[in-house]
């Protein structure tokens, strides 16, 4: 079986500039796949880092010893079993799931709406989150009737989803465009934020911390039976989008080329619009929002990779879980033991970042 | 593959026509030239028959069937569209943009022929040397044989191009028309080109169809036929002189007619040459 970039091959028949273009594609095409694999081979280094570091004084190798054996069924000692599977396993998975998630779903933002400032937010999902989330806080009042932590979990999937049939129905009154979608999610999320900061301006101090703290952003809270909820989104759209990914090229190339190609922009901006507030909704009801990833780490993989999403995708979920389960590890041990939440820690880390991007990138990325 | 318009009328608005009672047939392959004034209808024409645009009345039939049961997918294996301009943002490399014009006959298996395919229209057009030369590093010339590529590696039946050779310097617009009118012959397929320049037209096409206010068809036929000094000054309110040298037609342009003179030419909505 060959591997993707050896599928091009010279005929028997091929000129030396042909043999040569053919050779330097193939090339072209393993410097994206090596980046993937280094992504990789990173994201297993941070997490083992992420589950060694701490109290216990487990390392690394022990630490992923303990996850097989745990797997085996083979439980050697159960304080370190309950301190790796108990307590820092679920906040890491849900980690991974979370950076790869905004990750894709931001680089498929700002492919169909040819924006580089989109991200998975642009349509303002997470006012609608923020929004549902803040109510359940502040006011008590949960859509499906749930008490506790399910309640705001609740709230915030279905709050998120608001904004999402809002930009649906103006954009079958108009055109789907790309500038349409940008401003009709601008403007649902000004009115949710308009709410939220009404009902924030009336809680009393306990609450108002609780709504802030959720806003920011945390992996903390999120249990093991959590996770495959949001796997479960984040895999199915996942893979849809990838699957998706050569018709989201077309789009580059602007709508009239894109029709011709025989590839409805429209239908294809909603569809895609669809499958990303489906997974950033199902993120950001068990994390709060945690800026930057969809924003920058997109960004970062182009300066390498370029802009074809058969190979951008794939690379941003892997530098996205990369990236903010290092966010999360830099908050845990920074200034331990105190936590800081890993919303703070991507916007400081993900700031600089933009602002080198921006003056430094070359033309060529967009 | 025949283009048949029936009646074919286009407005954005009740009194604002664009174009208006359109009837054209293209059933000959070869490069068939579309010569008219800014705002005559030439691009919104070319594209109603992709429906890019959808008319307001009237009929577009490919091969007897109405453009209307077809899908962008369905017309994408049929017709090729090249416009005027393109999009820049988050472009890829020119191998990579040219390979989108496989998408319509792409299937499991394909990436290795299509990939030939492509180095062969990238060699055709003198590009081959950029293959892997992102499309944002490259200048407005270059950029506009990519797109023009991109529609050959489509291998439609039907090829539209709106003013392919805008941003070509002479010699490339020259190398572009003569490959485009060697693929309509080899190929056995139509080329449609919006243009602009009247020389190239006369030299290289083997139809030309000209449009005039108010968005109507003016003439149909060879360069011979259609391109004479008087519907030069009626369609386009120039004054010329038409040569016959090395066995194709020389305009050379003159003054413009004046605004007064150009009313009493259309006042009569005379038919002029048709």
């Amino acid at each position: 079986m060959k591997l993707p970039w050896q599928k091009y091959t010279a005929h028997d028949n091929s000129s030396e500039e042909e043999k040569r273009v053919l050779q330097g594609y193939s090339l072209y095409v393993f410097k994206k796949y090596l980046f993937i694999i280094i992504c990789i081979v990173a994201t297993i280094l941070i997490a083992g880092l992420s589950i060694s570091i701490g109290i216990g004084g487990i390392s690394i190798i022990r630490a992923y010893e303990i996850l097989i054996e745990h797997v085996q069924g083979n439980i050697v000692n159960e304080i370190e079993d309950y301190i790796i599977w108990g307590v820092r396993l679920p906040p890491l998975l849900g980690g991974l799931i979370a950076g790869a998630g905004l990750a894709i779903t931001g680089a498929v933002m700002q492919s169909t709406l040819k924006n580089p400032l989109a991200d998975p937010y642009t349509t303002g999902i997470s006012s609608g989150a923020s929004f549902g989330a803040t109510l359940s806080i502040v006011m008590g009042i949960n859509i499906i009737g749930v008490g506790n932590q399910y309640g705001i979990v609740l709230n915030a999937f279905l709050f998120s989803l608001i904004p999402m049939f809002a930009i649906m129905i103006v954009s079958s009154m108009r055109r789907a465009s790309a500038t349409t979608i940008i401003l009709a999610g601008i403007a649902v999320m000004y009115m949710f934020n308009a709410m939220t900061t009404i009902m924030m301006l009336r809680a009393d101090p306990v609450a108002l911390a609780d709504a802030y703290s959720w806003q920011v952003g945390t992996l903390s809270l999120i249990k093991m039976k959590d996770l495959p909820i949001m796997f479960g989104f984040v895999l199915v759209g996942g893979v849809s989008l990838m699957l998706l990914s050569s018709k989201i090229n077309i789009l580059s190339a602007g709508d009239e080329s894109a029709k011709s190609l025989g590839v409805n922009a429209d239908t294809l901006r909603i569809v895609c619009l669809l499958i990303v507030s489906m997974m950033a909704a199902a993120i950001v009801s068990f994390t709060g929002i945690i800026g930057f990833v969809g924003l920058v780490c997109p960004h970062i993989c182009r300066m390498v990779i370029g802009s074809d999403n058969r190979y951008l995708l794939p690379a941003s979920a892997m530098f996205g879980a990369m990236f903010l389960i290092l966010a999360n590890l830099i908050g845990n041990n920074i200034i331990a033991p105190t936590t800081l939440q890993v919303g703070v820690i991507t916007a400081f880390l993900g700031a600089p970042v933009l602002i080198f991007l921006l003056i430094k990138l070359k033309k060529e990325t967009w | 593959m025949k283009v048949d318009m029936e009646k074919v009328t286009f407005s954005y608005s009740r009194d604002a026509f664009v174009l208006k009672d359109i009837d054209l047939v293209l059933d000959e392959p070869g490069l068939t030239c579309i010569i008219g004034p800014n705002g005559v209808g030439k691009s919104t024409l070319v594209k109603c028959i992709n429906k890019l645009l959808i008319p307001t009345s009237g009929s577009i039939f490919l091969d007897e069937t109405d453009v209307k049961s077809l899908n962008f997918k369905m017309l994408s294996k049929k017709i090729g569209f090249v416009p005027a301009t393109t999009s820049d943002s988050f472009s890829m490399s020119v191998i990579d943009t040219v390979l989108m014009g496989r998408t319509p006959h792409k299937h499991l298996g394909s990436e290795n022929e299509d990939l030939h395919i492509v180095y062969n229209i990238l060699e055709d057009m003198n590009l081959t040397h950029l293959a892997l030369r992102n499309n944002n590093e490259l200048s407005a010339g270059q950029h506009q044989r990519v797109s023009i590529a991109r529609g050959l590696a489509q291998e439609p039946d039907l090829l539209i191009l709106d003013e392919p050779t805008a941003n070509l310097d002479i010699r490339h617009q020259v190398m572009v028309i003569e490959l485009l009118k060697k693929v309509a012959h080899e190929n056995k397929i139509t080329v449609l080109m919006i243009s602009h320049d009247l020389n190239i037209t006369a030299k290289y096409a083997d139809k030309v169809i000209v449009m005039s206010t108010p968005g109507v068809i003016h003439s149909v036929g060879t360069p011979r036929e259609v391109m004479n000094e008087d519907m030069i000054r009626y369609v386009y309110g120039m004054n010329s002189k038409i040569l016959d040298m090395d066995g194709h037609l020389h305009i050379i342009l003159g003054s413009a007619v004046s605004d007064d003179e150009m009313i009493l030419l259309h006042r009569n909505e005379c038919d002029y040459g048709n």
